[in-house]
Order: C-alpha cells, then sequence, then structure tokens
C-alpha cells in the first residue's frame, strides 16, 4: 500500500513538474522602480538580482519565491543619484547589500491574476506585503510582471532631510518582469 | 507719435528680463550642489522658469512680428544701428536655444521636465546619457553666449540713457515720459 502511495506520489510530482517554472532567464528578466521627485517620475533599475521562484499554476500550494536584489546595483538616473541612495539615509548599503522578498503563499485572483503575500525585507526592516502578479504561459516559458508600490517611510529608505515627501514621495513603484523556464 | 514700446512688449521684456536674471545664477549655483532634496527643488525651479521664459518668448515673438516697434533714436552711426539689430536678433536666437537646449537635455538624461510639479512637458528626444552630456555643456555654452549678448545689451542700454540722454531705454519703460 505504501508502495503504491509512494509511486502515485512521485508520478504526481512528475507529472506537476512539467507545468512547473523554476529556472529564470536572468538576461530577458528585469527590477525597475519609478519614483517621483518634484512631481517628475524618474525610473531605475537595479541590474542584479538573484531569484529563487518555482510557480505551477495548476498547484499553487507548491509555489515558492525568494528574491534578492543585490541594493548597490542600483542604477537611480545619474552617478549622482546612485552614490546618494547607496549611503546611510537611503539604503546603506554597506550594513544592508541586500532587500529580499520571500513569499509565504500564492493564490489565484481570477484569468491569470495572481497574489503573492510574503515578507518583504529592506534595510533590516521586514514589511507584510502581497504582490499581485500575472503569470502568462508561453509554452516553454512563463512570464511573470508584476508591480507593488513600496512606501520609503516605512523602510527608511531616504531618512533625515530626504524624509521630506514633498520633493521625493514617499511611494515608489517596483515594477518585476521574470522571465521563468522549465 | 509714439515713440514707445506697446505695453504688451514692454511688459513681456521685463518679465523675461526678470525671470532670466533669476534663473541664470540659479542655473549656475544648483549645478554644483551637493544632492538634496533643496537641490532637486532649485533644478525645478529652473526648469519651470525656463520653460515659462520660452512660453513667453513665443508670444512675444507673435507680438514683435504684428506690432512694429518705435524707431531708433535719431542720428545713431549706421553701425550702432546695425550692432543694436543684431544683438536684439542674437538674443531672440538664445532665448530660444538656451531653454530649448535645457528641455532636451532634461529629455536625454532621463528627467522630465513636469511644470509647476503637474504638467508634463513631453520629451523631444529619448534617453541617452551620453547626448544629455553633451546638451549639458551645449546648454552651459549657451548661456555665456547670452550673458555675453545680455552685458552689451544693457550697457548699450545704460550709456544711451546716462551718457548720451537720449530716449532709447525710454522706449522700453512703462513709466518715464519721452524727452521733448
Amino acid at each position: 500500500m505504501k508502495l503504491i502511495l509512494g509511486w502515485l506520489l512521485l508520478i504526481a510530482s512528475v507529472s506537476v513538474s512539467a507545468a512547473n517554472f523554476s529556472v529564470i532567464n536572468a538576461a530577458k528578466s528585469n527590477i525597475s522602480f519609478v519614483s517621483k521627485q518634484m512631481g517628475v517620475a524618474v525610473t531605475g533599475n537595479f541590474a542584479q538580482f538573484s531569484s529563487q521562484i518555482s510557480l505551477d499554476t495548476a498547484n499553487l500550494a507548491t509555489a515558492k519565491a525568494q528574491i534578492t536584489v543585490m541594493l548597490n546595483s542600483i542604477d537611480a538616473g545619474s552617478a549622482e543619484a546612485n552614490d546618494e541612495v547607496k549611503g546611510k539615509a537611503w539604503f546603506n548599503v554597506l550594513a544592508y547589500p541586500n532587500a529580499t522578498f520571500v513569499a509565504s503563499s500564492v493564490k489565484a485572483v481570477a484569468g491569470n491574476r495572481y497574489l503573492a503575500a510574503g515578507k518583504l525585507t529592506i534595510k533590516g526592516r521586514v514589511r507584510d506585503v502581497v504582490v499581485p502578479f500575472t503569470a502568462i504561459s508561453t509554452g516553454a516559458s512563463l512570464l511573470l510582471d508584476g508591480s507593488i508600490p513600496i512606501s520609503r517611510a516605512a523602510f527608511g529608505i531616504g531618512e533625515g532631510a530626504w524624509a521630506d515627501t514633498s520633493v521625493v514621495a514617499d511611494e515608489v513603484q517596483v515594477r518585476f518582469h521574470f522571465m521563468m523556464l522549465n | 507719435m509714439n515713440n514707445r514700446y506697446t505695453y504688451p512688449a514692454i511688459g513681456l521684456h521685463w518679465l523675461m528680463a526678470l525671470m532670466i536674471v533669476l534663473t541664470w545664477p540659479l542655473g549656475l549655483y544648483m549645478s554644483d550642489l551637493p544632492l538634496s532634496p533643496y537641490k532637486l527643488q532649485l533644478y525645478a525651479y529652473h526648469k519651470w522658469i525656463g520653460m515659462v521664459v520660452l512660453m513667453l518668448l513665443i508670444a512675444r515673438v507673435l507680438w514683435r512680428l504684428t506690432h512694429r516697434p518705435p524707431a531708433l533714436v535719431a542720428g545713431l552711426p549706421r553701425w550702432q544701428v546695425v550692432a543694436a539689430h543684431s544683438v536684439h536678433v542674437a538674443l531672440y536666437g538664445l532665448m530660444l536655444a538656451v531653454p530649448l537646449s535645457g528641455w532636451l537635455m532634461s529629455s536625454a538624461l532621463g528627467f522630465q521636465v513636469v511644470l509647476f510639479g503637474v504638467l508634463p512637458v513631453p520629451d523631444l528626444i529619448s534617453i541617452n546619457k551620453p547626448l544629455g552630456a553633451t546638451l549639458k555643456s551645449v546648454h552651459e555654452w549657451l548661456n555665456y553666449g547670452l550673458l555675453s549678448l545680455l552685458i552689451i545689451h544693457v550697457g548699450a542700454a545704460l550709456q544711451h540713457h546716462f551718457m548720451l540722454k537720449d530716449d532709447t531705454l525710454r522706449r522700453m519703460l512703462p513709466c518715464l515720459g519721452v524727452r521733448k
């Protein structure tokens, strides 16, 4: 009996893995953000990040995601801004080199829309977040696209004089595009 | 016969003069500041003033083309007439080129101009950092050109007013009567 059950589980896991996407195509994936400075939308991005994502849209209970962003790889729009945001008042990359998101659950909303709940850690501060995203399968790959507003104040990103949100808005929209392969 | 500019021409001249005199040193000052919220505010103000100058320039040129300016004071040597016209034409050119180069530079560097923080001004070109750096130099050199011409323009106006004691400057003043 145990043997049969074991076989069934094995078969089930094999059949699931066919639709399970866990390899990221880094060259075709990106994490970008838009901040507002004096009403001006300025885009930036993080060139380096790593991710362990495992997603089978037919079996969301097994979904896993851990995304680590190397903050030192930030491009905030100018060399001057890059130096500034790596400093203590912003990300303090010497003390906190990475930002991480660890998903605890993924649930379907409608169509190809999903919500990933989890914990976002930036600058040593942990916040619960829910990340809406779409998952579109193109056969060999799965495209994950989503965005989430992040409050600078919640993570102490831009302290001191920079805490004035009339110059740099509190909300920064972070967008991601991941191409997953199975 | 009224030997004076029209009031709209006088108003636009002095309003733009004030804005240029404010934003020129602002541009020089702000660019050397360390990055801070204060710096971002000053950049925004500088761009807003520049864009308003550009818009006022359009109105001013239209007005100038449809309203004949008063004649120059009588008895000027030929070279002064040519110099006055040349400097005026060059000033118009630079009042166009300076804000335009700033606008293009902002677009190329990825910092769109958003007038008064609410009205996005379309980017004329897409982001191109090397081009943006070039445009920054162009913007600076055009500004030094503008400063040079302003010194000549203001110097000549003051010379006419205080040394030659003629009506050249009074033609552009709203309240002082024209000499008999």
